[in-house]
């Protein structure tokens, strides 16, 4: 059996460096883009209550209030809290896109280990 | 089969000295914090009620990971966990990416920790009258003094760890038993729990955050090598960690939905510590403070040791710059990779909010889960069960896989939901991240090191 031996090229002390920072760049890029772009979690939105003012209003039953007061909050305080609300409504173009990128994700990093495997298999058990 | 290090020319390698108990604190240490912070979203997402299934839904979840990684890991015993059993499954380009998944999955989680404990001195300063009290100092005092200890290699050991769990769990347990659970003269369900506000579409968009009660469990792998009797000790250690996990979640979740708004609970930062706010008694602030304070530094400490130690292993392996494979010639830590994370940490814990920041320690961690449902089939067919020595077999195979991957798929949905920018904005990365390693990166690895266990030749290669 034939056992193929690759010697990898040695990396100068620049290239370390660019490395390094290509992939710190990478990381705070795909963070905080979405962050930046005001886009992160941005499936929020607000209840439309008459009054805003009141426990009453905000639909606070008494042991609700009570609880919201000793929690240190008063009905102005608490009605950004009390009114916020995830907006599950989406387009199914987003869903299949989303589901799309996830996918073919994974169909890439399968495919190009499997040709990597191969090449670790062929040093490691020799040509078959 | 061990994995060694060289350093000045002498090879150390790692002693098999843990038992099950060491493996139950390495697992339960890193992610008991999630009962005190982060669980909550979950209700914030979908509902009180919600939340709860979607404890028991990750509980599940959680159970098939547990088997898998069981079998893999107690037949893959090498250091690096994960990492080193993609190396040998998948491929190297799989492996630079479990790799990635563990890195983000716990730098993330050590920022979360860092955000929580300074909120909490804020609101404990606050309360004590330091009106100026603010937590970004807190934050990075807490990452920097966490980092220099794993620098100077004086970690807080699996036992101080294990004291600090410890400390934790009974702190959660004290004040479950103090609020009375059998009594309505604190608890208050039949008014506080308000059905499902987003119906059964917020039951699946809860499981996102239903993760966060148990995410890291599979950290226990990382122990494979130091432990005595890996066929043993890693199931033990692994399923009674999610036992103990599941048990604490559920009365961290009964005496909190109990206790709070679910508007309130949903959004809050330290969720036990306000629920012994709202006992009015000061013995229990004062508890959960402390378990707080010791879940979140025990978790931030594990949490740096193993991002560095992943990153420092792909280093050693030229997947990344071999400048991080150095180990320091004093201290014997990884000390460049400690560094390196640093300010990854910092930058987030300081400027990103807390859910942001869960949310990416959640995608990094279900990516992972979904490539486990897949390796475990690939490795059934490239090493049939009479082929290799297996230290424990998982039963109903492929059954756990399978329900491993409808789970994760729903996940996605669930984070999709509310989330979906981030979803995408991460998949990007990663795809980037993989073109750059097989196209450029790739060039640089030893390809015969990359398999280092006494296996016959893989079925089908």
């Amino acid at each position: 059996m034939d056992k193929p031996h690759y010697e990898p090229p040695k990396q100068s002390a620049f290239g370390q460096l660019f490395d390094s920072l290509f992939l710190l760049v990478l990381v705070f890029a795909a963070l905080f883009t979405p962050l930046y772009l005001k886009l992160a979690g941005g499936g929020k939105t607000d209840l439309a209550l008459a009054d805003t003012k009141t426990w009453e209003g905000l639909g606070q039953n008494a042991v609700q209030q009570a609880q919201w007061v000793k929690l240190g909050l008063t009905p102005e305080t608490a009605a950004p809290m009390i009114t916020s609300r995830f907006d599950y409504s989406f387009s199914m173009v987003e869903l299949v896109i989303t589901a799309v990128v996830v996918i073919g994700y994974f169909a890439l990093l399968f495919a190009f280990s499997k040709r990597e495997y191969r090449e670790v298999l062929e040093e490691r058990f020799g040509r078959k | 089969m061990s994995q060694t290090t060289v350093v000045h020319g002498e090879k150390i390698s790692l002693l098999r000295v843990l038992g099950p108990a060491h493996v139950w604190a390495l697992g339960v240490g890193i992610v008991l914090v999630g009962e005190y912070m982060g669980w909550n979203f979950a209700v914030g997402k979908g509902g009180a009620i919600a939340a709860l299934i979607a404890c028991w839904v990750a509980g599940l979840l959680y159970t098939c990971v547990a088997m898998i990684d069981s079998e893999v890991t107690s037949t893959v015993a090498a250091a690096g966990g994960q990492y080193a059993q993609a190396k040998h499954i998948v491929g190297p380009l799989m492996a630079f990416n479990v790799g990635l998944y563990l890195v983000f999955a716990y730098t993330m989680l050590e920022a979360a920790n860092a955000i929580t404990l300074g909120y909490l001195v804020q609101t404990v300063g606050q309360m004590a009258g330091f009106a100026e009290a603010h937590d970004k100092p807190f934050i990075v005092l807490s990452i920097m003094f966490l980092a220099w200890l794993n620098y100077r290699g004086v970690y807080a050991t699996l036992t101080v760890n294990l004291v600090l769990t410890a400390t934790a769990f009974i702190a959660v347990v004290v004040l479950f038993a103090c609020v009375k659970p059998w009594s309505n003269e604190l608890l208050n369900h039949r008014e506080l729990l308000t059905g499902l506000p987003y119906g059964w579409l917020g039951v699946i968009a809860s499981l996102h955050f239903g993760l966060w009660y148990y995410l890291g469990i599979e950290g226990t792998c990382q122990a494979a090598e130091e432990v005595r009797s890996p066929a043993r000790s890693l199931p033990l250690g692994t399923m009674t960690g999610i036992i103990t996990l599941l048990i604490a979640a559920t009365m961290t979740w009964y005496l909190c939905t109990g206790l709070m708004p679910w508007e309130y609970l949903g959004q809050a930062t330290t969720p036990l510590f306000d629920a012994a706010r709202l006992t009015d008694s000061m013995s229990l602030m004062v508890l959960l403070f402390v378990g707080t304070m010791f879940s979140t530094l025990a978790s931030a400490n594990g949490c740096i040791n193993d991002a560095s130690r992943a990153w420092f292993s792909m280093g050693r392996d030229r997947y990344l710059p071999t400048w991080f494979g150095a180990v320091h010639p004093k201290n014997r830590t990884p000390f460049r990779s400690i560094v390196f994370l640093v300010p990854v940490a910092l930058v987030f814990a300081y400027f990103a909010p807390l859910d942001q920041v869960i949310t990416f320690s959640i995608l990094s961690g279900l990516l992972g889960y979904t490539y486990m449902s897949i390796q475990v089939i690939m490795f059934r067919k490239k090493w049939p069960l009479d082929t290799i020595k297996r230290g424990y077999i998982h039963p109903f195979h492929p059954l756990p896989a399978i329900v491993l991957l409808a789970i994760c798929s729903t996940t996605y949905f669930a984070v999709f939901l509310g989330y979906g920018t981030q979803l995408v904005a991460m998949m990007i990365f990663f795809v980037v991240a993989s073109l750059w390693f097989h196209f450029h990166r790739y060039k640089y690895v030893r390809r015969g090191d990359q398999f280092t266990m006494q296996w016959p030749r893989p079925v089908g290669y």
